[in-house]
């Protein structure tokens, strides 16, 4: 079959799941008087639509902050005004100054899953296919199947169109960012990245890779002559997108410094509630939160980030292929998911780890149905375990490291770390849902979730790592293939 | 090898159900269709009243009207339900609906449909196929299993509307795949238990007896392809007769004991119903209506008529009740069964004179189940599921049944979108419904090589894409939609019966055209 009618079955389907999980309930529905995520996007709507530009991100009598303030860039403010307006035009009373808090209705829920619905066929979906098509590789069939696999990628679908958010606009630039970066077009790719960091500050998390890989082109180029001219081409694009992004507030130095406090809140704590990473996890062995002073807490997770970071992003600066640009991708977001200050779990984006915040949701249906699926595609469609040999894992630098074990076969230790991994997932999930916890250990399952979750993580960043920087220097001419 | 694939098939038909099933089972607007509460109801009859009872209990306006041994099978499932929630299983709990409810009754759908599921591996087993490596989505078992496991009709009716057709289907598609393999008592054993599931399969029953009658009991043909009188075989029409009447002894037999018969049979064959459904299933009525009403409407215009003369315009408004028509001479049960008897007789004649094996019975029955469709009372739109289903075996192993499926296909399952109203629902129906449009388009024409409709007919499809947006976009926003709410309904009826009517004439012309070759071959 041709692959524009596999690809539209594969972006059907996908559509089809994403709508299906939408029709189940959302984040704080019923729950006054805060209720949750869903709300706090109405009200941004509210916000935005009904006050004056310099007042949506100050406490004023009409715009209270402590509840759902605008806490995100400016770029998620204008795509609220606009949703603002379409809801206007359908009815008036979704946004009414005040009168509007807490309003839950059918026609209002329909309304709000079908804008997440548009944005992403609008940015996300095509990102994906073209993502797939010409940036990854394999036959034609690989490249469907991979359209299939991150289009059910159960974590987003259950976050954006379950508990709602619009993480599908920044992710989505981003990987628009990625794509464009691949064909070669880097003024194109910086401008994608920097609108994804406008929409949701999270982005930051993707940011030191981007700008190493291009920094290190210019490099490569040659910082006499096109390199510079790369790099003048860059910084002002990017310069003029941030300006254009924040053209309102720029007239008042207070404004910028007020929104970049609501972004960035380092006022509140190391973490909340249980996230996994380090510093969660830490402080179940020692309290940390506690012994040190928040400052102190800020400095710390800044510099163990930094150092959590600074292998992989020396290397992707010397050598700024796309492949080494992936691979700091990745390395890049588990470190800061890992080490930064105020991690939320919606982060990390991996769907296990969230169990605890679907069943708050009462999504666990969409949950079981939407993972079961994605493990079933990916294992299947990407042959996930017949590519579970030693080579292609590129466990050739463990190998060196393991040094004192040469007898085991690496990939098939993989596999079976695999299936007990997804065994514990399956044994969590159903303790939360079944069991009651012990009385003095309330938060155990959450707690056992978010640490084993950690473990993995912390697993991956080491495993990434060490394949990002094993890689050689200088691609011999005969590993050409193999490494793009 | 093969084997393998569509068990592979058939796992990955489960996600999309259970997506569909698990996600809309707590779909938290409370809007469920009526017959979420008939099986609700059933359960509680089954699991709370003695025997005795069940064919005469009518607390609840949804009766008992399927055959006993279907209301053997609520039993079976309501001692499961009674652990997912006791409350349901209460006669007088009238539209109940708890969460525990929903899930289990979603759930046994999806367990049932596990007949489905080995139906559809049976049925990919007995299909013929060139010889030639094709890559696995171009073969055409796998392409007839897509095509029943992600049937848009059957997705929609069964999961979103809620009915058990997965698993009565199953049993049909199964029997004839047994056919299709030749093990025929097999095949006679399941079709006579779906009969006492579900009577409705009537309708079909003239197809396999006359197929059995012919080919089973007559083990020989003489050379011509006549019958050869001499080759009866007595011990088979026993096998064949035992079977019928135990399976009906099993399911009728209480109630025949009881002295029920007749009330059981009163509530089965309901007649007071109405020549049509409240939206009018596109068949040869509904065209029959339209021009009854258009006539009318002229003759109003044209000064010809008394208004006051003429019955009230109630036919679409929602109600199920006896209509007379104005101009046109109205139409009674017993007109509506000669006219369904006559559209089948010679396809069933033709199998009697020159049966072309199992596949010349499976063409029958498509025939059967759609003249039915076509003629009969009461017929409701799900109906066209009995054809177009098993219809799909054809469809992927010949080019002229291909076009004629994706036709019939189409126009079926877009008349069933009036089944789903609400705006939740529009998204996932259109979704579904370009899904599988488009794999059905694409993987037959790839199987194929080449287009398979002719510009007429791909205009007339194209067109279902204006109808719909005229229906659910443009005249929802238009200031008729107070005074006359049905039009929508009687659009879409009357243009998909136009569809429905030229696949049922293409059949027939295929079938006849197909006897005639044969007679020509032994001339």
């Amino acid at each position: 079959m041709e692959n524009w009618s596999l690809v539209s079955i594969c972006v059907l389907f996908g559509l089809t799941a994403r709508w299906a999980v939408s029709l189940n309930s959302y984040s704080g529905a019923g729950k006054p008087p805060m209720f949750g995520d869903y709300e706090a996007q109405r009200h941004w709507q509210e916000v935005t639509y009904n006050l004056p530009v310099h007042e949506w991100y100050f406490n004023t009598t009409d715009n209270n902050l402590n509840y759902w303030g605008l806490d995100y860039p400016p770029l998620t403010a204008y795509h609220s005004l606009l949703c603002a307006h379409v809801a206007k035009l359908i009815n008036p009373d979704w946004v009414e100054l005040h009168a509007s808090r807490g309003h839950e209705s059918y026609g209002h829920k329909l309304f709000m899953r079908a804008t997440v619905l548009v944005a992403d066929l609008l940015i996300y979906i095509p990102a994906v296919v073209l993502y797939s098509f010409y940036l990854s590789e394999g036959s034609n069939k690989k490249k469907v199947c991979t359209v299939l696999c991150i289009l059910l990628y159960p974590g987003l679908i259950l976050i954006d169109y379950g508990h709602f958010q619009y993480n599908s606009i920044s992710l989505g630039l981003a990987l628009w960012g990625v794509v464009v970066l691949g064909l070669g077009w880097d003024v194109l790719g910086s401008l994608a990245f920097v609108l994804s960091l406008n929409y949701k500050q999270m982005e930051l998390y993707h940011s030191l890779p981007f700008f190493c890989y291009l920094l290190g082109k210019c490099f490569k180029q040659g910082l006499a002559g096109r390199g510079l001219f790369l790099l003048v081409k860059i910084a002002v694009t990017v310069l003029v997108t941030f300006a254009l992004c924040w053209l309102p507030f720029l007239s008042d130095p207070g404004q910028i410094l007020q929104v970049v406090h609501r972004l960035f809140p380092v006022g509140r704590g190391l973490f909340e509630d249980k996230v996994a990473n380090t510093w969660c996890s830490l402080n179940v062995l020692i309290k940390i939160k506690t012994i040190l002073s928040t400052d102190t807490q800020l400095y710390f997770s800044l510099t163990t980030t930094l150092l959590a970071i600074l292998p992989s992003s020396i290397k992707l600066l010397m050598k700024p292929t796309l492949w080494q640009f992936k691979l700091a991708l990745v390395n890049s977001s588990l470190a800061f998911f890992l080490f930064s200050f105020q991690v939320h779990e919606k982060s990390i984006l991996l769907p296990a780890f969230m169990l605890p915040l679907f069943l708050k949701d009462g999504l666990l249906v969409p949950y079981v149905v939407t993972s079961l699926a994605f493990l079933f595609f990916s294992i299947y469609l990407l042959s996930a375990f017949e590519h579970c040999s030693e080579d292609k894992l590129r466990l050739g630098p463990y190998r060196r490291l393991l040094i004192c074990m040469p007898r085991m076969d690496l990939g098939r230790v993989t596999k079976w770390k695999f299936y007990f991994s997804i065994t514990a997932m399956a044994g969590l999930s159903f303790m939360s849902v079944a069991l009651a916890p012990p009385d003095q250990l309330p938060d155990l399952f959450p707690l056992l979730v978010s640490v084993f979750s950690y473990l993995h993580f912390l697993g991956l960043l080491l495993y990434f790592n060490i394949v990002q920087i094993a890689e050689p220097l200088q691609s011999v001419r005969k590993n050409q293939k193999k490494s793009n | 090898m093969c084997y393998l694939y569509v068990e592979l098939q058939s796992v990955i038909s489960i996600p999309p159900r259970l997506i569909h099933r698990g996600q809309a089972s707590v779909y938290d607007t409370g809007c469920h269709s009526t017959d979420f509460e008939v099986h609700r109801n059933w359960l509680a009859i089954t699991h709370s009243l003695p025997v005795s009872k069940w064919y005469h209990e009518n607390t609840s306006e949804w009766t008992l009207d399927y055959p006993p041994l279907f209301a053997w099978f609520e039993y079976s499932l309501s001692h499961v339900a009674q652990h997912f929630d006791k409350e349901m299983l209460v006669v007088q709990n009238l539209i109940y609906t708890s969460p525990a409810t929903i899930l289990f009754q979603r759930l046994s759908v999806i367990v049932t449909d596990i007949v489905f599921i080995y139906a559809v591996k049976e049925c990919c087993r007995s299909v013929r196929e060139e010889k030639g490596s094709k890559d696995l989505l171009g073969h055409p078992f796998f392409i007839l299993a897509a095509l029943l496991l992600w049937n848009f009709g059957l997705l929609i009716v069964d999961h979103i509307h809620f009915q058990y057709n997965g698993f009565l289907f199953g049993i049909l598609l199964l029997s004839v795949a047994r056919h299709l393999q030749g093990r025929h008592l097999e095949g006679a054993l399941l079709f006579t238990v779906l009969l006492n599931l579900k009577h409705i399969y009537l309708y079909i029953a003239p197809a396999y007896g006359i197929f059995l009658l012919r080919s089973y009991c007559f083990t020989k043909d003489n050379t011509d392809g006549s019958v050869r009188w001499s080759s009866f075989s007595p011990v088979r029409l026993v096998a064949l007769g035992s079977i019928v009447i135990s399976v009906g002894a099993l399911s009728f037999g209480p109630f025949i004991a009881m002295g029920q018969l007749p009330q059981v049979l009163s509530r089965l064959f309901p007649f007071k119903r109405g020549l049509c459904h409240a939206y009018w299933a596109p068949n040869v009525w509904a065209l029959y209506n339209m021009v009854d009403k258009a006539l009318s409407v002229l003759g109003v215009r044209l000064k010809l008529l008394d208004v006051a003369k003429l019955p009230k315009a109630s036919m679409t408004g929602g109600l199920v009740q006896e209509f007379q028509h104005s101009i046109l001479p109205s139409v009674s049960p017993s007109i509506t069964l000669i006219c369904t008897l006559l559209s089948i007789m010679p396809a069933v004649l033709s199998i009697w004179c020159r049966p072309r094996g199992a596949r010349g019975f499976l063409r029958c029955l498509v025939v059967c189940a759609l003249g039915s469709f076509m003629f009969g009372w009461h017929v409701h739109e799900k109906a066209i599921l009995m054809a177009i289903l098993p219809f799909s075996i054809l469809a992927v192993e010949s080019r002229e049944d291909a076009g004629i499926f994706l036709m019939l296909t189409t126009t079926g399952h877009y008349s069933l979108f009036p089944l789903l109203f609400t705006a939740a629902e529009l998204p996932i129906k259109v979704l579904l419904m370009l899904l599988f449009t488009l794999y059905s388009f694409t993987s037959l024409k790839k199987l194929f090589r080449g287009s398979l409709l002719n510009p007429l007919e791909t205009t007339y499809l194209l067109g279902l894409v204006a109808v719909e947006i005229l229906c659910e976009v443009v005249y929802p926003l238009s200031p008729w939609q107070h005074t006359l709410p049905f039009v929508p309904l009687l659009v879409t009826s009357v243009y998909c019966s136009l569809g429905v009517s030229y696949s049922f004439i293409r059949l027939y012309v295929s079938l006849l055209r197909q006897h005639g070759t044969d007679k020509h071959k032994q001339l």
